[in-house]
């Protein structure tokens, strides 16, 4: 883990412990300590992932969970205990479990939070209900949740053990440290409460349809989606969200399921509004010998606000999403695009092109001189000179410059690379011919060369 | 005599085409008419609309660009949209010739959704169902560099016609000219 320009140790396990490392120790020193260690780069991110699934997986003990800490979960497992046979058990359940799937993990079982979270980080165990001292007595006062200068204080004063604390007088410790120690010390021993927040479940957003008959006519098909959807989409309206791409599986009797993808232009929950963009899709569907299961899952959602109705709304909006969502069934909701301006005087590179369904109209538009209509990947031209030819071909046409305007400098872009734009500057020439074509040529002085780029109308 | 105002803003509800080397300028003349335009292209084309030198007759956020595969992919965004009426005017490069049955299909989708359709053709490759079909192709003109002459060679109801016509850039209209020696009106008309 890199911190503060330093490689340290971000977590170890007990071999290095044994050894003498310790966390947030410097990598060089580690390695001198200990020549055959093993590092790995930290990942706290996939780390708090793994510790998220594990909360998951705790669930399975009691409905109470919470995170606590980078590497900690926190159970509340009153009345849950006895399912497993009793606190004894339910311990020796759970780490057989962890250990099987290769992890090691400290457990502390107390009748506090504090005090479980005591047993676990110094010296395991459990406490008889009722009597927290005696399990804690020897533990060191850093078991208490406290402060770095807490710890530091009260070793000056002797106070090593959780067990001396608590003999000491209180009114002293409080007018010393504050009240922070023994709201701790009062947490460990049960005389304060403390609640467990457990994690909230992340929203899921899938429903499912079980036919008792397998069906596959198309009406039946989107009747059952029509269903599927309205309860997605109350689901999605308890969140305020709407979804952003949405898949229907469609499970055949012979176990073939075939999906269908919707994507759609804006974040939508409205289902009289989603369902006729299903309409492509399931026609698409092969029924085989029918279809016994639905579900339908919104595998993008976006937060979308409640807002207030107006009688002044978008509909001409609401109709073009519409339009392009479905457009987007067909072509690919990528394909549908709209310009945005750039500041560049390259032509090519004056403006951009966004998918529609993920981009706002932009403007204003303001070219710094006439451009042309069309544009095309430059083609060469037999001419030399730095003016504009007499004559010249141009797609086995024969062209003559009636007037030429010109020539506007265009430097290439050097920050940015660009293949095109190797011959080096361009001279534009707006030139328009006898026969009534009207060109933009340019020619390259630094590699001469002429071509035409694009056509003005 | 016919004049341009009784063919030019095109007939909506109807499917049109246009060819020759500025019917591109043609159908941004058309779209500085309009609320908003869905332009289909087919993606391996090389030539692609610059929206700097569109600027010049619309603003290009209204403009709706839609890549397609092949013609088969356009030809059905064209009647999704045409029907669906959200944007008023559908403007569809071709790169092959239309059937009749796609053409008429188009007719309907366009009546039904009150919308305009313009399709960009190659040259002779009109189809027999369009409404009417433009030639558009630049003049030179020693005083002017944005004539053009746009011809009618195929009107359902109406007759044929050719006008020079100039692109006013700071009010945004067109402009009927008259060419020296000639007077605006059908192409060869008496008098």
């Amino acid at each position: 883990m890199k911190q503060a320009n330093a490689d340290r140790l971000y977590c170890l396990d007990t071999g290095a412990e044994r050894a003498g490392l310790h966390c947030g120790m410097a990598y060089a020193d580690a390695r001198a300590f200990c020549p055959d260690l093993q590092t790995r780069p930290a990942d706290p991110a996939g780390d708090a992932r793994f510790l998220r699934m594990l909360r998951r997986w705790a669930t399975r003990y009691c409905p109470w969970v919470g995170l606590e800490g980078r590497d900690g979960l926190v159970l509340d497992i009153t009345g849950a205990a006895h399912l497993f046979g009793g606190e004894a058990m339910l311990l020796s359940d759970m780490r057989q479990r962890l250990v099987r799937a290769g992890l090691a993990a400290r457990i502390g079982l107390a009748d506090t939070r504090g005090a479980a979270w005591a047993l676990a980080h110094h010296g395991e165990g459990r406490t008889e209900p009722g009597q927290p001292l005696a399990a804690l007595e020897h533990l060191p006062v850093a078991a208490l949740r406290l402060s770095e200068e807490a710890v530091t204080g009260l070793t000056r004063l002797g106070l090593r053990r959780i067990g001396e604390l608590e003999r000491t007088a209180r009114a002293p410790l409080t007018r010393r440290f504050g009240p922070e120690l023994l709201l701790r010390l009062d947490q460990a021993m049960g005389r304060q409460p403390e609640q467990i927040s457990p994690l909230a479940e992340p929203p899921h957003y899938g429903v499912r349809l079980t036919l008792p008959e397998p069906i596959g006519l198309f009406d039946d098909v989107m009747a059952g989606t029509g269903r599927l959807l309205d309860q997605l989409c109350a689901r999605l309206k308890a969140q305020e969200a709407g979804a952003r791409s949405l898949c229907l599986t469609l499970r055949r009797v012979d176990q073939e399921a075939q999906t269908v993808e919707l994507r759609l232009a804006r974040p939508l929950r409205d289902a009289a509004r989603i369902l006729p963009l299903f309409e492509r899709g399931v026609r698409e569907v092969d029924a085989g010998y029918g279809i016994d299961q639905m579900r339908l899952e919104a595998t993008r959602v976006e937060p979308q606000p409640v807002r207030q109705l107006s009688h002044v709304s978008s509909g001409r909006a609401d109709r073009l999403d519409d339009l392009i969502s479905r457009i987007g069934t067909r072509i690919g909701l990528e394909n549908i695009q709209r310009f945005l301006p750039v500041d560049s005087h390259i032509p090519e590179r004056g403006f951009t092109i966004a998918a529609a369904a993920w981009s706002e109209p932009g403007g204003p538009w303001a070219p710094p001189r006439p451009r042309p209509i069309l544009l095309f990947p430059p083609e060469p031209l037999t001419a030399t000179g730095t003016r504009p030819p007499e004559r010249f071909r141009w797609r086995r046409m024969s062209l003559s410059t009636a007037r030429a305007t010109g020539p506007e400098r265009i430097a290439p872009e050097w920050w940015l690379p660009d293949e095109n734009w190797r011959g080096g500057v361009r001279d534009y020439w707006h030139v328009e011919t006898r026969q009534g074509r009207r060109l933009w040529l340019f020619h390259t002085p630094q590699n001469p060369g002429w071509f035409v780029q694009g056509e003005f109308a | 005599m016919s004049s341009l105002n009784a063919s030019f803003p095109l007939r909506p509800g109807r499917v049109h085409e246009a060819c020759g080397p500025l019917a591109v300028a043609m159908a941004a003349v058309a779209a500085a008419q309009v609320s908003g335009l869905l332009w289909l292209r087919e993606s391996w084309r090389p030539e692609l609309i610059n929206p700097l030198g569109l600027a010049d007759y619309f603003d290009p956020a209204r403009l709706l660009l839609a890549q397609t595969r092949d013609q088969t992919d356009t030809l059905a965004v064209a009647e999704e949209s045409l029907r669906d009426g959200a944007l008023p005017l559908v403007v569809i490069e071709l790169s092959a010739p239309l059937s009749l049955t796609a053409g008429r299909r188009l007719q309907l989708a366009a009546k039904d959704g009150k919308t305009t359709g313009l399709c960009l053709i190659p040259e002779g490759m009109g189809s027999n169902a369009a409404e009417t079909r433009w030639h558009c192709a630049p003049v030179f003109d020693p005083s002017d560099s944005t004539l053009m002459r746009w011809e009618i060679i195929k009107n359902k109801s109406g007759t044929l016609g050719a006008w020079h016509v100039r692109w006013n850039r700071a009010s945004r209209r067109l402009d009927l000219v008259s060419p020296a020696g000639k007077r605006p009106g059908p192409a060869g008309a008496p008098g």
